[in-house]
């Protein structure tokens, strides 16, 4: 992949193990074309290609534990050694650049027994039953096991727990004893996203990952984006599962059970269920959901659709002050604010820039405040008896719905959060068979969004809603792109900037008139983290909006999304995404109807008025990057 | 000056006259002289030095930099400690050649933890230098080769002797070995091309440069130049430090030190391996009994499994804790030993404990997983006197289900 996700400049892997390349090759390496034998059969590839991959070529599958496609190099698992002839050892092919033409074995009999012995090794201290195991039959290890006939336990097995279980975070639960040490959530924490609340510690056997002074998960500084359990090969790190609530609230005859379905998992969930990635199965989903039992089901692209409302306004707000009023209190760029791995990220480490974030919340807390507060009023429905359910492809907004912020109803907001994987899970139950499901519609009254709603799910996606309604509010012309497609803002690129000229503003927004919108898109906090520090040096002061999303790939690539994840599983789902948008007829925000009923009913003093800042608008905290110790430490 | 005597290091020689030497000739005339004079690396995997300086010197990055490796932490060996104490100018007179060689603006000596009560002299000696003009700008004249050197000190990590490793360690990282290729010499300290050698490698240098390549591959054997200086410990009348030229057996290095009654001795420190009586006959050189320097000598009182385990127990300890084979593997042996010495392990475990074995000499990711069993496996395969295997088939004893 041409686009890694991690940062290579920024990164603390050692320079050789942050790509693929050789180090110090002559430029256009990539270029030079070398033949390799691997068992007998000729394969070509450029300079700098590994073993791993130049199998791949020729369909021989060489497995792995520590090496991911998205992560730098490590080489630390062993698993994948071959013999390469000529030499005494043999060689983790993940991280053997091919730099001169070698003949390979991939299954020579001293292979298969380190393999066999490696893998031994690796469940001889694997504590913990697969049965109880919520990556059963989704495991790496487990799926090894079976392919390498393992029948015994050759050097013995560890018979009760090491560790204690830390169940402390909101989103992320550690089991180290099912841990095998591949290191996938430190290089993920480290240099994929760039926080780094995981490392090793110790050495030998007493070697573990562990958080900072092995305090808590909760109490160190994870920003909860559920991106190391998307890329841990085994069930030592899981997202914190509220399925049983739900259960028990949807069996309650007296709960008014409300299902808001985001844009990612729908176009994720089928992964679960053996679709190819990039299918997209919203209205199946509808109905397996009301099989599940819940009452409504609704879509958050409909307060995807607020957001923008609310977000888009506040920037031409905060355009007008700058601009007009000479406001030296208002800050721009403005950032987005929804994605609430990035939002406790900017409250950790750049906790002076928090007015730059927009204060709208995020399209899940939108859709929980005008659920316990319109619906409720709307439909004569007690509130309290409510019970709001959100599927989402995120593990941080586990933690979101329960910042005390967020209880703006009165009530708490948003009562549970499911990841697309829980909820495959709780279908599975079931015994629902979702790829073949009948289609059906989402409820009245909320089940109508934008494609500009259902693009949030992609890096770039907010940026494209926003543009498309607020251009169309300062000119009255639709964004001038082919089709709607705002094309410079999309793409897989960390950090990517758009400068969008306005022609023909007019009315309040007159003073638009020539100005070019300069926005910038950064995907990963890695990414986001290099926009920052441009950002406190003031380079970006001629932006005026930059969209930032925690997870690389944006929701598609969420925390909470079916494992595994790859750049190219990414890049399908976006595809599904944003050919369902190009099948939608309303494809702007402000074109929602229902959008345009609650203004009228309900936010009579329009979008940013009073009554939206009391429901839709939030505040941050100033966390900053400082444990205190003595507190935390039990 | 030096009460030692050896062939090489613990010849005489003039302070500086073989940095002298090397800027009077160009670089590569020096790098010729080094290929020619067929000097092996000193640290224990012995490649040969000419080759590791011409890759680094043939790379055209616009920093190059030469690392001594003074992390002396194999079990037994203390010959880099008598060199750092007694010798320190020729190690760093050596650091600077390889610098005017390669073509690197800077040099660092990596030391041990352990050895930080040396730093101090070293430093009086480095600025004693600077003061002579051998290191600093235009050294002795020779304008535009500015070269400096700077102690870096390690933290007790025996894991950070392993080159790539030391390398993470001076970058202020956790210290574990890297995938190799790429090696050090093209992608190290910092992404640029970086020569690693061991203090030992780097004093005979001087001496090549001041004595000549042939004098030097006149001593030792035809595939081994030159001596190695042995740290000779265990059972014998006069343990010490000693310039051996390389081809003297093992007897005659038993019988230089007063040894008496020899069982067996380990060669090459805790990585290396355990030859008996009838292997006493073997050659201290490359291409046969190659040690880093560490010569323990075991008479028949001692016995060889607690050895065994002791050592085990030592890689357990210092093994990084990244690769799989080394992490998990060391443990097995150790538990399969205490197994061997109750007198309850069977053949079929043995077995499989060989084969783990050689999972972990030949896919460990570094040098110290791959040589951790080395001294399991001398012993085991060699001394079958030292242990009793069980006939019994049991669950309880052997794990392998049977």
């Amino acid at each position: 992949m041409d686009n890694k996700p991690f940062a290579e400049e920024t990164s603390r892997a050692p320079i050789s193990q942050r790509s693929q390349e050789v180090e110090g090759a002559e430029a256009g390496a990539s270029e030079i074309m070398i033949k390799v034998v691997i068992n007998d059969v000729e394969v070509t590839v450029p300079k700098g290609t590994t073993i791993l991959d130049a199998a791949k070529k020729i369909n021989i599958k060489i497995p792995t534990l520590c090496h991911h496609e998205d992560l730098c190099l490590a080489g630390v698992c062993r698993i994948c050694v071959v013999d390469v002839e000529g030499q005494k050892n043999l060689q983790a092919s993940c991280s053997y650049p091919i730099s001169e033409p070698i003949k390979v074995k991939t299954y020579t009999d001293r292979v298969r027994r380190a393999r066999t012995n490696i893998l031994q090794l690796l469940l001889k201290n694997h504590y913990g039953e697969c049965y109880t195991c919520a990556r059963n039959n989704n495991c790496e290890l487990q799926t090894l096991a079976a392919e390498y006939g393992v029948t015994i336990y050759k050097f013995g097995h560890i018979d009760k727990p090491r560790y204690e279980k830390d169940q402390t975070n909101y989103a992320v639960e550690r089991d180290m004893d099912k841990c095998i040490l591949c290191r996938r959530c430190v290089r993920t924490c480290i240099d994929l996203q760039e926080v780094g609340v995981l490392e090793a510690v110790n050495r030998g056997s007493e070697t573990k990952i562990e958080t900072y002074l092995d305090l808590p998960l909760n109490d160190v500084l994870c920003i909860n984006c559920g991106q190391c359990v998307n890329r841990c090969p085994t069930g030592a790190l899981k997202a914190k599962d509220p399925a049983n609530e739900v259960w028990d609230a949807i069996d309650d005859p007296d709960k008014h059970v409300i299902l808001q379905t985001a844009p990612s998992p729908r176009a994720a969930i089928g992964e679960e269920f053996g679709l190819p990635a990039g299918t997209s199965v919203t209205k199946k989903l509808n109905n397996a959901a009301k099989w599940m039992g819940f009452d409504k089901v609704f879509d958050t692209n409909f307060t995807a659709d607020l957001t923008i409302m609310e977000e888009g306004t506040e920037l031409l707000l905060r355009l007008k002050k700058a601009l007009i009023d000479k406001d030296a209190s208002v800050r721009l760029p403005q950032i987005t604010s929804c994605s609430p791995g990035w939002v406790k990220f900017i409250e950790y480490y750049y906790p002076e820039k928090l007015d730059h974030l927009s204060t709208a919340k995020s399209p899940q807390q939108m859709f929980g405040a005008v659920i316990k507060t319109w619906y409720a009023a709307r439909n004569s429905i007690d509130p309290s008896k409510i019970v709001s359910v959100a599927l989402m492809p995120c593990t941080a907004k586990k933690f979101e719905l329960e910042r005390p912020e967020m209880r703006d109803s009165g009530y708490k907001d948003v009562d549970y959060g499911l990841t697309t994987r829980e909820f495959a899970g709780m279908i599975k139950k079931c015994g629902i068979d979702l790829p073949n499901l009948p289609d059906s519609e989402f409820d009245d009254p909320i089940g109508m969004g934008s494609g500009a709603g259902l693009v949030f799910g992609s890096t770039g996606g907010v940026m494209e809603a926003a543009l498309r309604t607020a251009y169309e509010i300062i000119t009255g012309e639709p964004v001038p792109f082919e089709n709607l497609k705002v094309t410079p803002v999309r793409g897989e690129e960390g950090v990517r900037t758009a400068e969008i000229p306005i022609k023909g503003a007019k009315g309040d927004w007159a003073f638009l008139d020539g100005v070019t919108l300069n926005v910038m898109i950064a995907h990963g906090t890695a990414n986001a983290k290099k926009v920052m520090e441009m950002l406190k040096s003031g380079e970006l002061d001629k932006y005026h909006f930059i969209e930032i999303m925690a997870c690389p790939g944006g929701c598609l690539g969420g925390g909470g999304q079916p494992i595994p994840t790859s750049p190219a599983i990414r890049e399908a789902r976006a595809r599904a995404i944003y050919a369902e948008d190009e099948s939608l007829t309303i494809r702007k925000s402000h074109d929602n109807p229902v959008i345009k009923t609650i203004y009228e009913e309900f936010f009579t003093d329009g979008p940013c008025g009073h009554k939206s800042h009391e429901l839709l608008h939030t505040k941050y905290t100033k966390r900053g990057k400082w444990i205190d110790v003595k507190k935390e430490k039990k | 000056m030096s009460k030692r005597e050896g062939p090489v290091i613990f010849s005489e020689i003039k302070p500086l006259t073989g940095l002298r030497k090397a800027l009077e000739m160009s670089g590569e005339a020096v790098l010729e002289v080094i290929k020619s004079s067929n000097l092996k690396g000193r640290g224990g995997a012995g490649f040969p030095t000419g080759l590791k300086w011409g890759f680094a010197a043939s790379d055209s990055d616009e920093h190059k930099y030469v690392v001594c490796n003074a992390d002396e932490g194999e079990p037994g060996t203390f010959k880099d400690r008598v060199l750092l104490s007694e010798y320190p100018l020729l190690m760093l007179e050596g650091m600077v050649i390889a610098g005017y060689v390669i073509g690197a603006d800077r040099g660092y000596v990596y030391l041990r933890g352990e050895y930080k009560g040396l730093k101090k002299e070293l430093e009086r000696v480095i600025s004693e230098m600077r003061e002579n003009k051998a290191l600093g700008e235009d050294i002795l004249g020779k304008k535009g080769f500015n070269f400096d050197i700077e102690i870096k000190m390690g933290a007790g990590a025996y894991i950070c002797g392993e080159e790539t490793a030391l390398i993470e360690s001076m970058e202020g990282q956790r210290g574990e070995p890297r995938n190799r290729p790429p090696f050090p010499v093209n992608t190290g300290f910092l992404g640029f091309p970086t020569v690693v050698n061991n203090v030992e490698t780097m004093s005979v240098v001087p001496h090549i440069l001041v004595k000549g390549a042939d004098w030097f591959k006149a001593i030792g054997t035809e595939k081994s130049a030159g001596t190695k200086i042995l740290s000779v410990s265990g059972d014998c009348v006069k343990p010490g430090v000693y310039e051996v030229p390389f081809g003297m057996t093992v007897e005659e290095v038993l019988k230089m030190v007063g040894a008496e009654d020899t069982k067996a001795v380990q060669v090459g420190g805790a990585s290396g391996v355990c030859v008996g009586k009838d292997e006493f006959g073997r050659e201290i050189s490359f291409e046969d009994l190659p040690t880093g320097g560490s010569f323990i000598i075991l008479n028949s009182g001692r016995n060889l499994l607690d050895m065994v385990k002791n050592f085990l127990e030592f890689f357990n300890e210092e093994s990084c804790g990244q690769c799989t084979p080394c992490r998990e593997g060391v443990p097995v042996l150790i538990e399969g030993l205490e197994l061997i010495k109750k007198e309850e392990c069977n053949e079929r475990y043995l077995k499989d404990l060989f084969s783990l074995c050689e999972t972990l000499q030949c896919s460990s990711k570094c040098g110290l997983g791959q040589s951790a069993p080395n001294a399991f496996v001398s012993v085991l395969d060699k001394f079958k006197d030292e242990y009793k295997l069980s006939t019994k088939i049991k669950k309880e004893t052997v794990f392998n289900g049977q």
